[in-house]
């Protein structure tokens, strides 16, 4: 726990003095500004049933896509490639601490970035007043789905980058399973052929585990424990994975 | 508990990758406070020794132990206790010196304090005052590699393992890892490994080669010497039959004898390597001796000082004849 501590907040330095996380800070509110400004527009020639939270939210997977790969996939396989790891684990530090170290650090600055995305919301409760375009409902349960979701995100990034000593290809795994888990069960869940009586059991667990119902939940106010335990036993088990996946590495180096 | 007498034990050390061994059971102690040198040529497993040492890579099969502690049984132990600077001495690009000691000095579970005025006396000691806040990405070889001994002692372990600390470095900054080598000498168990064989020979105590994964010779650079070329070697350029040589250095000292000898040159010399067995020298009455006769036209004679290369280029030579004959022993064990 003590070298936890000791990694996380070396982690979240080294992150905080780096350029890139800076340049990904910027395209991330950027980019999140501009869709913000974007529903604005919409907002204001036409009424909308929804409050702009949930149509803000809808958009998250676009970012995280994107963002998650690049706070993660330097974390590990960059410490593999200077060959620094071996001088970190012949520290009297675990693998385990290593991973939860880095992880920490990642989720830390992914929700930061979405914390800053509160200032648009504020920034437009100052000059409407308008108590249906900040229903405060919405906007809590989408902060607290990014939070959750946020969890299995990041870290299936840092199990990209465990994988692999090279960054760009931790990048482009983190992308592609990333995009498989949010869109992936989206499209197949969207096939007509599931709707036949044999695959109801694939179809009824696609419903489960695809994010946007989970979004839709957690905006209307519905904390169901199955999508908590979901993102929670997927990050364990995804996080597990990476530390066997660094140790196995390890042994056959 | 802690070994008094041993800080380092390892027994039939066995490692093998897939098809290849590397290591191939090798056995050895390192005293207390004793420095011992690795060399062996590329390849040889010095490297794969030390970092099984270290608990870094687990071993095939076989004993370690660093004091007293089990680098199977308690690696974690055993991780408090070592300080190790790896093959090329891999640091983090981003990151200043100072920021880079702390860290680690953190990660070693020393406090705070203490920590801090470790760090100043260590910039001290290995003149990294200058480049304190400076970025080590940016800094030369020789600092960075200064950088990594300086991490390796920083928590002052009792024994510290260093993987060719003296590579790439020039002929001043050598001098400076060498002192500060030497002053670890008493309180603190080294183990480093070099190609720089000179180097070995004044700093280590003690050294081992190795080669092909085994031992093939190991003790003082004085012994060694000893054990592989006699207890002096003598260089003669000579004009003559041989069996009056022998029949004149039997004369002059019983265990003197021809080793070798070269065919004759078109001026009728040839070079003869003698050997004996103490430690007495007898070029001058060699000299006399072989000038006077009138059998013989001397040519030069020279006392040879064989140095820790010709210890190691025999060494090793040895191994690959051992190995050529008999092609079994280097099938992995399964």
């Amino acid at each position: 726990m003590r070298h936890f501590l000791t990694i996380l907040g070396h982690e979240i330095r080294m992150l905080l003095v780096n350029p890139s996380t800076y340049i990904a800070a910027v395209i991330f509110l950027a980019f999140m500004g501009s869709i913000f400004a974007g529903l604005l527009t919409d907002y204001a020639s036409a009424p909308q049933q929804v409050s702009p939270a949930v149509a803000f939210f809808e958009l998250f997977w676009v970012p995280v896509i994107f963002i998650v790969p690049l706070l993660t996939m330097k974390s590990i396989s960059e410490e593999r490639r200077l060959g620094t790891l071996e001088t970190l684990l012949t520290t009297p530090i675990s693998t385990a601490e290593v991973v939860l170290g880095k992880y920490g650090a990642a989720y830390f600055l992914y929700f930061s970035l979405w914390s800053a995305t509160a200032g648009f919301f504020y920034i437009l409760h100052r000059f409407t007043h308008d108590a249906f375009l900040l229903d405060i409902g919405p906007l809590i349960g989408g902060y607290v789905f990014i939070a959750v979701s946020g969890f299995f995100f990041v870290a299936i990034g840092i199990f990209a980058s465990s994988l692999s000593r090279n960054q760009a290809v931790a990048g482009i795994l983190g992308v592609t399973v990333l995009f498989a888990l949010i869109i992936g069960t989206q499209l197949v869940s969207g096939l007509s052929v599931l709707n036949q009586e044999l695959f109801a059991p694939i179809k009824s667990s696609l419903e489960y585990a695809r994010v946007f119902t989970h979004l839709e939940d957690f905006s209307r106010g519905i904390i169901d424990t199955r999508q908590l335990l979901f993102y929670i036993s997927g990050t364990t088990l995804t996080l597990i994975f990476s530390i066997l996946g660094l140790e196995a590495k390890l042994l056959h180096s | 508990m802690p070994d008094p007498s041993s800080a380092i034990v390892v027994e039939n050390l066995v490692k093998s990758y897939a098809g290849t061994t590397a290591v191939n059971n090798i056995s050895f102690n390192v005293a207390q406070g004793e420095i011992l040198g690795f060399l062996g040529p590329n390849g040889a497993g010095k490297s794969t020794t030390m970092r099984i040492l270290t608990g870094f890579l687990p071993a095939t099969s076989g004993r370690v132990e660093i004091c007293g502690h089990s680098v199977a049984g308690a690696p974690e132990a055993v991780k408090r206790v070592i300080g190790y600077m790896p093959e090329n001495n891999p640091l983090p690009e981003d990151m200043r010196v100072v920021e880079y000691l702390y860290y680690r000095g953190r990660l070693k579970e020393m406090n705070r304090k203490r920590l801090g005025l470790r760090i100043d006396e260590l910039l001290e000691l290995c003149d990294l005052k200058r480049v304190r806040h400076r970025i080590i990405g940016k800094l030369s070889k020789g600092f960075r590699q200064r950088i990594g001994i300086a991490e390796a002692i920083l928590a002052e372990p009792p024994v510290i393992i260093m993987d060719e600390p003296t590579i790439g470095l020039d002929p001043h900054q050598i001098l400076i890892v060498r002192d500060l080598i030497s002053r670890l000498r008493g309180r603190m168990t080294v183990i480093i490994s070099s190609h720089i064989l000179p180097e070995i020979e004044m700093t280590c105590d003690r050294v081992m080669i190795i080669n092909q994964g085994r031992v093939v010779a190991a003790g003082e650079p004085a012994a060694l010497k000893r054990e592989l070329f006699g207890r002096a070697r003598y260089d003669v350029a000579l004009a003559g039959e041989s069996a009056d040589l022998a029949a004149v250095l039997s004369e002059i000292d019983s265990t003197l004898e021809i080793t070798s000898e070269t065919m004759a040159d078109n001026d009728g010399f040839r070079s003869f390597v003698l050997n004996a067995d103490t430690d007495e020298d007898f070029s001058e009455s060699l000299l006399t001796h072989l000038a006077r006769d009138e059998r013989f036209r001397l040519r030069a004679l020279s006392r040879a000082h064989p140095t820790l290369e010709d210890v190691f280029l025999a060494a090793t030579k040895r191994t690959w004849d051992i190995i050529d004959s008999s092609p079994a022993v280097v099938t992995p064990n399964p």
